[in-house]
């Protein structure tokens, strides 16, 4: 068995797989179901000022695609409804029965340095093990001058971060909002102001869907409705690539990345953990399936290692970022051409649908009714692989690489660029 | 010996009846509709459409299911099928779109095309409200013979096309074989006649029943009154089983007692026999097979020359008269039906197989199979006298049914033909799709 033991920010934990700051991580009752369940670690829901925050009904939106449930996932929930003493005190009691998990405390508090040292200085009694700034937040708070207003300009995420580390001896994680044109810009300022870690990506500025019977936005309150943060499996993508642009970033270079969006499996987690995330942060899963689902991410990223003769989750931190390059770095002289297993086509005929009418009429069809066959014409065919996607078959269009004899040339090199420098 | 045949009604506690002549897949709810719509591929020029002999945009009106858009997946169908309903309950999918579904190829289960239809016809029934629109009146008068799919499908054509139909049918209800001759369970309560409602309701189609060709009018009579004419009588006749005893009390026509059966108000109140024996391989011979079963006859045998392959009925159709407690027995030949005191007692076969030549050989060795009721179902008969009556011209007939054109076209130059009178798949979707073709080739000639 491999080892799944983890640690971030200095702050060690049995496995890399953390609930994030949200609702299953807003009182001591649903936490140690989390902790029995065999979750590593949890980031409290966000405590805030008192008097406490109040939330709305509805509070969620979420995307069904053709049948499959929570696609995507989206709120207009606030941090946490309950008194600042109840969750300290709290936090505290989880954290003396708990002691090997780890366990991290959200805040979000208005841009004021004596607020943040009020509230860092509770934070420390509790004996948590760190906290998060919560710039992440895309709706209500922001309003507020809170979450992502703040995190979407640089010089409040290092401020508040510099007073964080100098009012605390804990390690301090940034969550950060992805609704900013270049997401380098409030990491490097965490980084500046002293951050241990940064958490992302928090949720994306949303519309969930429309009510075309009542004409308002979901999640719907009293027939009114008002954009939300958007997360769940759909945003995978848009994480993936932000965690990774930190992680290639030099001046980001000795900051922890805790990544966060649209993880559900091992395998989700892997993804983020090759492209250099050192732990990683849940929410819609769990809300969705509930905090068994840790039980299969432990195991399948578990087989995972050992298949793959790694020990731990070292053996493969950041292993994909080596080739994660810029696109002008590509090999422009690579061709592939796309292959039809005849043996196990059903003849569907939606890779020919798609060449024909999307891309380069290089699928042809020949042949009446249920004995037609589909064929790739080489020539044509750019190796775009659009066909392969639109299959229903697993396996049964690959991508052959030709061997055409060319070198590695990239664009920087190729004499096709009208700006390539002069040799 | 002598035994009196046991044939009653009531054989099962009242309340039985009920369920057994209910809905045999009761429809689909949305959710799981949508569940099944969801695993269609959206096929590019898609197999199951070239299956259908009606043409259907299936992978359509799949999408409109899946979108919400159950009046467009309606209407798609009803495009091309104004049966549409029927053919969802009625249609032998696993040998037509369904048989040719890519998931069927990739995992053996297919998309439920049929349950799928229904889900959106039924949509659009429950909606009550006429989607189709007659075009301005065009002046010509078309006269159909026979309200069955086929003659019901062209009305409804050429009334949507601005022309005005007479509709006549020799029985009392139109409908054809989906009001007379298809097993209770596949079209229960009065979905057959509530479809035809829907289909009349386009208006210009009238509808007079109880009028037989031959004995109320002649095709001359027809050919002067109407501007064209479509046959769409059916197979009136029954085909004749050429074997001794089939004058015993208790031997009947398995086409007549199902009619029976349909127009009887409460099942429980049909006689059949304890042990029943039913000559033929078709879905005829299935219907009657497990309609008996489901009114409480002990034991059922349906007795097929042949094997299963040879069948008529579809191995989907063999399947559920076997789960519904029917034996089906191959390689018998009827040889005579034995009775006593003039009531049948047993059904004496022998024994068969295939030849070298491909022929059905008799071994010569025979068996006996007991029963209070045995019922012939070797298929029925195009009757063309009818169309001789008066003396006029008749149209040319070819092995036993109207010869036509590839539109529908008879000898005659104004009159068509289509269902099951004319050569083809004995099935509703073909008897519609003939219709259909039949009313596009006469308004071409009605207007050219």
């Amino acid at each position: 068995m491999a080892d799944l033991r983890c640690e971030i920010a200095g702050i060690k934990s049995p496995n890399p797989f953390w609930l994030a700051s949200a609702p299953p991580t807003d009182k001591a009752y649903n936490v140690e179901r989390a902790f029995r369940a065999g979750w590593g670690g949890a980031v409290w829901k966000t405590l805030g000022e008192d008097p406490p925050i109040v939330n709305t009904a509805s509070r969620y939106g979420a995307m069904s695609y053709n049948g499959q449930r929570v696609v995507g996932f989206n709120n207009i929930e606030l941090i946490t409804d309950r008194p600042l003493d109840v969750n300290l005190r709290e936090i505290k009691q989880v954290k003396r029965d708990w002691p090997d998990r780890a366990l991290v405390v959200s805040l979000m508090v208005p841009c004021e340095e004596d607020s943040w040292r009020r509230i860092l200085r509770s934070v420390e009694d509790t004996g948590a093990d760190g906290v998060e700034l919560n710039f992440g937040c895309p709706h209500g708070m922001s309003e507020r001058g809170m979450g992502s207003a703040v995190g979407q300009v640089p010089d409040y995420v290092e401020m508040v971060t510099r007073w964080a580390k100098s009012h605390s001896r804990m390690p301090v994680f940034v969550k950060l909002t992805p609704n900013v044109t270049n997401i380098l810009a409030p990491a490097r300022a965490a980084r500046a102001g002293g951050a241990d870690a940064v958490s992302l990506i928090n949720t994306v500025t949303s519309i969930m869907s429309v009510d075309l019977d009542s004409m308002a936005p979901t999640p719907t309150v009293d027939g009114k409705g008002s954009h939300g943060g958007y997360c769940g499996p759909a945003v995978k993508p848009i994480a993936l690539h932000l965690v990774a642009q930190i992680a290639r970033d030099p001046d980001c270079r000795g900051m922890a990345i805790s990544g966060i969006g649209g993880i559900e499996t091992w395998r989700d987690a892997a993804e983020f953990i090759a492209l250099g995330a050192d732990a990683i942060q849940v929410c819609t899963g769990a809300m969705h399936y509930g905090f068994k689902i840790v039980d299969d991410m432990i195991g399948g990223l578990n087989n995972w290692l050992d298949g793959k003769g790694h020990g731990g989750l070292g053996d493969f931190h950041g292993a994909a970022l080596t080739n994660l390059v810029d696109w002008q770095d590509l090999n422009i002289n690579y061709e592939l051409v796309a292959r039809i297993d005849q043996a196990s086509c059903i003849k569907c005929g939606l890779c020919h649908i798609a060449c024909e009418d999307t891309a380069h009429q290089a699928i042809a069809v020949s042949g009446p009714g249920p004995d037609r066959r589909f064929e790739v014409v080489d020539e044509d065919c750019v190796g775009c692989n659009l066909c392969q996607h639109v299959c229903p078959v697993e396996g049964c269009i690959g991508m052959q690489a030709v061997d055409n004899g060319k070198p590695y040339m990239n664009w920087t090199q190729d004499p096709r660029n009208p700006m390539r420098a002069a040799e | 010996m002598t035994r009196k045949p046991d044939i009653k009604a009531g054989r099962l506690p009242a309340g039985v009846y009920v369920g057994n002549f209910a809905d045999i897949q009761p429809p689909l709810d949305r959710a799981a509709a949508l569940v099944e719509a969801s695993r269609c591929y959206f096929c590019h020029d898609a197999p199951c459409i070239q299956a259908c002999p009606t043409g259907i945009d299936i992978p359509g009106f799949i999408r409109g299911i899946a979108t919400g858009n159950l009046r467009g997946a309606a209407m798609k169908i009803l495009a091309e099928n104004i049966f549409g309903g029927a053919c969802a309950r009625v249609c032998p999918t696993e040998v037509l779109c369904e048989g040719v579904c890519v998931r069927q190829a990739q995992e053996g289960r297919p998309v439920p095309i049929g349950r799928l239809q229904r889900h959106a016809t039924d949509f659009l029934q429950a909606a009550g409200s006429q989607p189709f629109t007659r075009a301005a009146d065009s002046g010509r008068r078309v006269a159909v013979v026979g309200a069955g799919p086929a003659g019901l499908a062209c009305a409804h054509r050429l009334a949507v096309l601005g022309h005005r139909v007479t509709v006549y049918e020799a029985r009392r209800r139109p409908g054809g074989l989906n009001e007379y001759g298809i097993a209770a369970y596949k079209v229960p309560d009065d979905f057959a006649q509530r479809e035809i409602d829907f289909i009349t309701a386009v208006g210009g189609i009238d509808l007079r029943c109880g009028k037989a060709l031959g004995g109320d009018f002649d095709l001359a009579e027809l050919r002067g009154k109407f501007d064209a004419v479509f046959l769409a009588m059916g197979q009136a006749g029954v085909r004749a089983l050429e074997v001794e005893g089939g004058e015993l009390d208790g031997v009947e026509d398995a086409i007549e007692f199902i009619a029976r059966l349909r127009q009887a108000d409460d099942p429980a109140t049909l006689p059949v026999g304890r042990r029943v024996v039913v000559v033929g391989g078709g879905n005829t011979a299935i219907d009657i097979a497990v309609q008996c079963k489901r009114l409480g006859a002990e034991e059922v045998t349906i007795a097929y020359r042949r094997g299963p392959e040879q069948m008529g009925a579809t191995r989907h159709e063999q399947e559920f008269a076997q789960i519904n407690g029917v034996r089906i027995r191959h390689w018998l030949r009827p040889l005579r039906f034995a009775g006593d005191n003039g009531a049948v007692a047993s059904a004496q076969f022998e024994y068969t197989h295939m030849g070298d030549d491909g022929r059905l050989v008799g071994s010569g060795e025979t068996t006996e199979i007991p029963c209070d009721m045995a019922f012939r179902a070797v298929g029925q008969a195009v009757q063309s006298a009818p169309l001789r009556e008066g003396g006029g011209e008749a149209p040319t007939m070819s092995a036993g049914r109207i010869q036509v054109d590839g539109d529908g076209l008879t000898s005659l130059p104004d009159v068509w033909a289509g269902g099951d009178c004319v050569a083809g798949e004995d099935l509703t979707v073909q008897a519609v799709q003939d219709g259909k073709l039949a009313a596009t080739a006469i308004d071409r000639h009605l207007r050219g």
